[in-house]
């Protein structure tokens, strides 16, 4: 270690004001923080602080995504095999599974990092400020919310869009409106929809698969039940997609839950998000309330469609519900960007209920948006600073009503 | 009335003081200008003339009453100043006996409210009364609503108000007696459940009331909320219960006394004990009190206290001087560091959950750099007041006076939100803030 604080401390006149690349300041405190937190002491204010940073709260988020990350390598190599007939039986074929995840996974997490990483640099050197490191999260949200056959140059192109429309232009860290992570998925949601949804992305090398196998898919639970909309309930069609949500289904609420399910890298297994979310709540950097209230819109939206039941996706089990699609990872990963939910405590409650109200709604109602829990923390995202403008504006006239009650 | 507060936050810190005392004195004394903010100087002596404890040094620009006396007897060896000629310090050079200016003794029973004003602000006590709105010293033209006296302080290491006040009760009484003189509202008095009010408990002609919770349920902003909230147009004076026997003395001996006990606390200091000494002392025998070399010296306590040097002054305020260890290492991936020692109201760190009440040597680390707001409801926690500190701390930001006026900007001071600045992921100076916050005000509004 000392000798890399020696290189760190050497190199530093090089990089302040007045030498030879002071221009680069930016990327050079970027690395140097990295390694060490600087030596600071207070100047004003209070002498004492808390030892907590954001890059420690960043990095915490990055840990609380490793459980995602993993299962979701590990599950596209599951996928991929069990598509080929290949290691139907899920603890066959470990380390060819690994290895396959890791080579279709691991690029889109390089090329994330490595734009988005970029284009923060490039933005602190022209604003000649400091690294913020908001981009440490998102830079692994992008690719975990990502179907795995996403071609590299879209995930560029969607990390370049969501860093500079989504954050820069706000004014970087801390004031974006929209989630950056969700705002790449969206951009490439609408600017390149037959990557992003349908039935031949979500399972890798999905076109060879279709060749060599006949009668696959390569659909995912949403996509299946999508199709059950508009068409009688009892027809045979329906009922052979329902059977597929029974007990012994593909999408069994077990397999919902541990995720050997087709879908976004790092969304398809309930319980890697839960892993992470304790991690979260454990350490208090995730809100929990924003989690518990989701989670009770989406199961409250579910009872009511199961209670109208006018079609089969109507009628899936509330629970179920939550554990396909994106719904659990959107509700512990995306919706509890603290920058972009409500601020106020009062505020994350209505905020969380209703993205995950209306997730459950838009998934239901518009098949053509299989993902509405994007469509709804997105517009939740929106919502957001309305829901605090209330909140706090009854704290306001309580003050003027006290106000009025004293001088009168 | 028993007000309870939830939300706060007891930071455990190394080097509480004990209850012995020693005398402290040093060769010079001074009163600093910058210790009462908001107030333009203009001087009354010069240097080489004769001063006693009480003689005016200088006042109030825009109140020639409001006077500011010399603590000590001597010769003003020196009016420094800064950039701009800003007078920094007004140095006296101490008599071996202190003697004392003669304002006359009376009982302020039986005078009125301008003749307590008058002694108090001719003697140089009246500084010592601050108010809210704008945590300035009191207008002596306003009429407040209710007087309150902090009767404990709840910051760490903070001074035990029983052992420093053991003595002093006809003194607290005459003062008790001239405040209440000075509002046709009560006098209200706070105590902690769990803290020994001493004789505190004593004083007659006061509505007490036991609060009972973590920092800041001391601070005066906080315990207001519950009894009186300062509302537009609203004005409450404060005074810390550790002023009350000099100002009690202007009456009872007819004398400026700023004789009191000093908390000599933190991690630094090697033996923590209060020292007997009179404010405006030179910090120069501080140096024999800490361990290291590399001590930082607070005239106040750790967490709104005034960095000085041992050749400065003890301020006029602080009846506690806090010794840390100046933190300037840099910390190797500081930020997956599990922490095992470290402080920090966050559960990120093991010693939160391992050894959470373990009192510790915190350094003056910053622990990151300044951010944007980016984490949300930490503030909440230990802000007990019901107000939004985020969204008031952006309105000060944008200067947005109404938003300021409606978000409840009238009811805080800067302490307040030291707590918010010590938990702070961002390590935004909220105290710095809320002050600039303040003064736009005062100019705004005069």
């Amino acid at each position: 270690m000392k000798f890399l604080k020696d290189i760190v401390e050497k190199l530093e006149p090089q990089f302040e004001k007045g030498g030879k690349f002071e221009k680069l300041w930016p990327l050079f405190d970027g690395f140097a923080t990295f390694l060490f937190v600087p030596g600071h002491a207070t100047n004003k204010g209070s002498h004492i602080r808390d030892s907590i940073d954001l890059k420690r709260t960043m990095v915490l988020v990055i840990l609380a995504l490793v459980p995602c990350l993993l299962f979701g390598i590990w599950n596209t190599g599951h996928q991929y095999y069990a598509a080929l007939g290949q290691y139907t039986a899920l603890g066959d074929g470990f380390l060819e599974k690994i290895m396959f995840g890791s080579w279709k996974v691991l690029p889109l997490v390089v090329v994330s990092y490595a734009v988005g990483l970029g284009v923060e640099f490039l933005f602190c050197i022209i604003k000649r400020h400091s690294i913020q490191e908001g981009f440490l999260v998102s830079g692994m949200l992008i690719p975990l919310c990502m179907p795995v056959d996403v071609p590299l140059w879209m995930v560029a192109i969607a990390t370049i869009f969501a860093v500079v429309i989504g954050k820069e232009v706000f004014g970087g860290t801390g004031m974006n409106i929209l989630n950056p992570a969700l705002t790449a998925r969206a951009f490439l949601f609408f600017a390149y929809p037959t990557k992003m949804s349908g039935n031949s992305v979500w399972i890798a090398n999905s076109g060879e698969i279709s060749q060599q196998v006949d009668g696959f898919t390569g659909a995912t639970a949403l996509g299946d039940l999508a199709s059950t909309v508009g068409v009688d309930k009892g027809s045979d069609a329906v009922a052979g997609v329902m059977t597929q949500f029974g007990s012994e289904g593909t999408y069994s609420m077990m397999n919902s839950f541990l995720g050997f399910i087709p879908g976004s890298i790092g969304e398809t297994s309930a319980l890697a998000c839960l892993l992470g979310a304790a991690l979260l709540i454990f350490t208090g950097i995730g809100s929990w309330k924003i989690m518990l209230s989701m989670l009770i819109g989406g199961l409250s939206m579910g009872w009511i469609f199961n209670l109208a039941g006018s079609n089969a996706f109507m009628d899936v089990n509330p629970v179920h519900q939550l554990l396909i699609g994106g719904f659990m990872f959107g509700m512990v990963f995306m919706a509890t960007d603290p920058v972009s939910a409500a601020q106020t405590e009062t505020g994350k409650w209505i905020y969380g209920f209703f993205a995950g109200f209306l997730g459950i709604m838009i998934r239901v109602f518009n098949p053509a948006y299989p993902e509405g829990i994007m469509m709804a923390i997105l517009f939740m995202n929106v919502m957001a600073p309305l829901i605090d403008h209330y909140v706090i504006q009854s704290n306001i006239s309580r003050r003027q009503k006290r106000l009025i009650a004293q001088t009168a | 009335m028993n007000i309870k507060i939830k939300k706060g936050l007891d930071i455990k810190l190394l080097g509480e003081a004990k209850s012995e005392m020693v005398d402290f004195k040093s060769d010079t004394y001074a009163v600093k200008p910058s210790d009462f903010h908001s107030v333009t100087p203009k001087m009354e002596v010069k240097a080489g003339e004769e001063v006693k404890a009480g003689s005016p040094l200088f006042h109030d620009k825009y109140d020639a009453n409001l006077k500011f006396c010399s603590p000590v007897s001597g010769e003003v060896a020196e009016v420094r100043r800064g950039e701009k000629r800003k007078i920094l310090e007004v140095i006296i050079l101490a008599d071996k006996e202190t003697s004392y200016l003669d304002f006359g003794k009376a009982d302020p029973k039986t005078l009125d409210a301008n003749a307590i004003k008058e002694k108090l602000m001719g003697s140089g006590a009246w500084a010592s009364i601050k108010k809210r709105p704008y945590d300035v010293i009191a207008k002596p033209s306003e009429n407040p609503r209710s007087i309150l006296i902090t009767g404990f302080d709840s910051a760490p290491l903070a001074p035990d108000y029983a052992f420093a006040l053991k003595g002093q009760l006809n003194h607290m009484q005459a003062a008790v007696d001239a405040l209440a003189k000075l509002t046709e509202g009560k006098v209200h008095l706070s105590l902690h459940s769990k803290k020994d009010a001493g004789e505190l408990d004593q004083l007659k002609g006061i509505e007490k009331h036991t609060v009972n919770g973590p920092h800041p349920s001391g601070n005066a902003g906080v315990i207001l909320q519950h009894i009186n909230p300062v509302n537009k147009g609203e004005v409450v004076w404060v005074v810390s219960a550790l002023d009350l026997p000099m100002l009690g003395k202007v009456f009872t001996e007819g004398k400026y006394d700023q004789e009191r006990l000093v908390a000599s606390t933190g991690p630094e200091a090697k033996a923590p004990k209060y020292l007997k000494l009179i404010a405006g002392v030179q910090l120069k025998g501080l140096e024999q009190e800490t361990n290291d070399s590399e001590t930082r010296y607070v005239s106040g306590n750790s967490l709104t206290g005034e960095q000085v040097s041992t050749d400065s002054y003890l301020g006029y305020y602080h009846h506690q001087i806090s010794l840390l260890k100046e933190g300037k290492e840099k910390e190797f991936f500081g930020w997956i560091d599990p922490g095992l020692s470290k402080f920090s109201a966050s559960k990120s760190f093991l010693s939160t959950w391992l050894s959470p009440n373990k009192a510790r040597n915190i350094d003056t680390h910053q622990h990151g750099e300044e951010r944007a707001f980016v984490v949300t409801g930490q503030y909440d926690k230990v802000f007990p007041m019901d107000i939004f500190p985020v969204q008031l701390l952006k309105a000060i930001l944008v200067e947005d006076i109404e938003l300021m006026e409606n978000l409840g900007i009238y009811e805080v001071a800067p302490e307040d939100f030291a707590l918010c600045e010590v938990v702070c992921t961002s390590k935004i100076n909220s105290q710095e803030i809320v002050r600039n916050g303040l003064d736009l005000m005062i100019q705004e509004m005069s």
